[in-house]
């Protein structure tokens, strides 16, 4: 045997398990992956740690993307907030910082999602329900009214009119005399998933991945600390899609984006230093850190070997992490807190840049105060008391979590063969391949809990007949009006001519096959709104009205 | 009630919430029961939700909310379902429901919400047990 291991010792534990009674539950992941009882050198005899591990802050990254991880500076603990006004979500934005936040993430309601303004008849009973409602630029003042946008790094998520949420805030900016050069912060602006997953969908897919180029390639040149994509799995985990084909998709979009900026003529270090990727941190916290870990080698592999950048920085896969929103119960809710702590070690072992750990009455409503600050604490304690950013990769050499590394590499290299095999990323998603790919492991996990061969606590196993209920953040409706009201009243103050001019502008620009940004900036200066501009974008893009069953 | 034909059901994503893992779940557990399952896709309005149900002659509608806005959206489906004829169509409601707002959809006339968790057994059981107040 080529291993140390002494094969007499193993055949002895192997007999002792053989007659040990079965597990309670399959040994699988929450992915329905198989688990060896124990993992051995044997597992990792062929690895050759300089090229598959190597040190972090060393290609290929798989130990993390720097030399010292989370002992050299930790996290950044960036909670998603936004609901009502743009004043409301400005308080809870000061009030987050005012409690250690160091980052600030902005989530926008439907109707601003989905690209339509609040005075729309399809946003009734949405305007300022699930995140702020964004009409104009005056609404964006508001959001970051008294934040200084120099220091603190913004993060926003939004898809489908991220080019015109983008311009509000370019525009905003420098009308409060920032520097453009100087902001720090993240646009999720991936299209491409929603296609997969989120259903927030307006231009078909062409149009829609042309726009988030657009962005990517205005900020290259014009913000360039600015983070132009957020490439995002986890959507399409939350759609019910296993860990790999979460990594395995999210890769591919991030592989389409860089093809369509070097197909602009942009050279691939010019970009892809300032890709950023967002995960899920779902239940299985060996999976999930095999999953990140896997994530890190794909890309810097991908990046260095076959597009052939030379810069470090295009070859280190940096991502935020946020716990997962589809493993939270409404039954005794309180033990989401339990839920997110172990979610978010997860991410952490994993090496995660930035976080959003799930507040517990995430899956009632939006998050109480009292259930944001529990979240963020939950950060804390994990980042200053368990001692888990002391040294860098501390599961790495785990011949459980090498393999697993390993397997989930291997698995997601399979995904890419068959969507180039389907003909790309557009063909494939026109042929459904990633909708049904994540319907039918959603299936399977549904029918898994069904039939309780995976258990969730409080679901369908040790439930409680009497739950005593969570006090839940409500929105006051008054804000549905109050949005409408000031919004029809600003559009009444505007110039019209200069809304005209300025919205035939974008469509020349559209028209011309040019970068949309320069024109959308005029227009937001000019109030034009949200749901203006989408539609005289669509007067030249098409829209996409076909919802995918 | 009858206990031959197949119940048709009809599955409505309505409004602009995306959120369609749930609806695609049910959909294929349901027609694997052995239930005629119409599900149109996403972003319906109210009215077209209305008009499928007359058209496919539904026994049962399903509505999936997890945006928050089904005390806007579930009564004005009740309330065109009624102006359509329809109201001994069964309305079963899904998705994020806070506990306080059930008794006010089942005022309504919503026979049944599902929260989150809830197993598919139970909801094939449910409609099995209910069978059809169309065809009856």
């Amino acid at each position: 045997m080529a291993t140390a291991m002494d094969r007499k010792l193993w055949e002895q534990w192997r007999a002792e398990i053989e007659k040990a009674p079965p597990p309670v539950q399959p040994a699988t992941t929450v992915s329905s992956v198989p688990i060896e009882p124990l993992y051995t050198p044997d597992d990792l005899q062929d690895v050759d740690y300089d090229s598959e591990l190597s040190y972090p802050g060393q290609y290929p990254y798989t130990r993390g993307i720097h030399a010292t991880m989370h002992r050299g500076r930790l996290w950044t603990m960036r909670q998603f907030a936004g609901f009502g006004t743009a004043r409301q979500t400005n308080e809870r934005f000061h009030f987050l910082v005012q409690r250690g936040q160091t980052g600030l993430s902005t989530a926008f309601d439907l109707p601003t999602l989905m690209g339509i303004d609040s005075d729309d008849p399809r946003s009734i009973g949405e305007v300022g329900r699930l995140g702020v409602a964004m009409d104009t630029i005056d609404d964006m003042r508001q959001l970051f009214d008294k934040i200084d946008i120099e220091k603190l790094s913004v993060s926003m998520t939004i898809n489908a009119p991220a080019m015109i949420v983008m311009a509000f805030y370019l525009a905003n900016a420098a009308d409060r005399g920032f520097d453009w050069k100087k902001l720090r912060g993240t646009i999720q602006n991936d299209t491409l998933k929603e296609f997969h997953a989120q259903n927030e969908i307006y231009f078909p897919p062409e149009p829609s991945v042309r726009m988030a180029i657009d962005v990517i390639e205005f900020c290259t040149h014009h913000v360039p600390q600015w983070n132009p994509v957020s490439i995002s799995g986890y959507h399409i985990r939350e759609a019910g899609s296993t860990a790999v084909q979460e990594l395995a998709f999210t890769l591919a979009d991030g592989f389409h984006y860089i093809d369509e900026c070097l197909a602009r003529g942009l050279a691939v270090d010019q970009f892809a230093g300032r890709l950023s990727f967002f995960f899920n941190a779902h239940n299985d916290l060996f999976e999930e850190v095999a999953k990140y870990r896997a994530a890190r080698l794909l890309w810097a592999d991908r990046l260095r070997n076959h597009y052939g950048a030379k810069q470090e920085s295009s070859w280190k896969l940096r991502f935020h992490a946020q716990t997962a929103g589809c493993s939270l119960q409404d039954k005794q809710p309180e033990v989401n807190l339990i839920r997110v702590a172990y979610q978010a070690l997860a991410a952490v072992l994993g090496g995660c840049q930035s976080l959003h750990t799930n507040s517990m009455d995430e899956v009632l409503a939006l998050p109480s105060e009292h259930a944001v600050t529990l979240a963020l604490r939950t950060q804390q304690v994990l980042a200053h008391e368990t001692g888990v950013t002391n040294t860098a990769d501390p599961l790495g050499g785990s011949y459980f979590v090498e393999t697993l590394t390993r397997q989930m590499e291997a698995e997601a290299r399979k995904y890419f063969d068959r969507i180039d095999e389907l003909g790309g990323m557009l063909p494939a998603i026109d042929r459904g391949f990633f909708r049904r790919e994540i319907a039918e492991a959603a299936f399977v996990y549904q029918r898994e809990v069904d039939a309780k061969r995976k258990l969730i606590v409080g679901v369908n196993a040790y439930q409680e007949a009497e739950e005593k209920p969570l006090e839940i953040l409500s929105i006051d409706h008054a804000v549905e009006s109050e949005q409408i009201a000031t919004l029809r009243k600003r559009n009444g103050e505007r110039s019209q001519d200069d809304v005209a001019r300025t919205l035939d502008a974008v469509r020349r620009t559209a028209e011309a096959g040019q970068n949309v940004m320069p024109s959308l900036i005029d227009a937001a200066r000019a109030r034009v709104t949200v749901g203006e501009t989408m539609g005289a974008l669509a007067d030249v893009l098409g829209r996409c009205d076909t919802a995918v069953v | 009630m009858n206990q031959n034909p197949q119940l048709r059901i009809v599955l409505a994503k309505v409004g602009l919430d995306g959120h369609d893992r749930g609806v695609k779940i049910i959909t294929r557990g349901l027609r694997d029961a052995g239930f005629h399952v119409i599900y149109p896709g996403l972003w319906q309005s109210p009215e077209a939700v209305v008009r499928t149900v007359a058209d496919e002659d539904a026994d049962w509608l399903g509505i999936s909310l997890l945006s928050g806005t089904h005390l806007t959206l579930v009564p004005r489906i009740m309330e065109l379902l009624k102006q359509a004829g329809l109201a001994h169509v069964g309305v079963l409601v899904g998705g994020i429901i806070p506990e306080a707002d059930i008794p006010k959809l089942a005022a309504l006339g919503v026979a049944r919400v599902f929260g989150p968790g809830t197993p598919l057994p139970d909801i094939v059981d449910f409609l099995r047990s209910q069978g059809s107040r169309t065809h009856a």
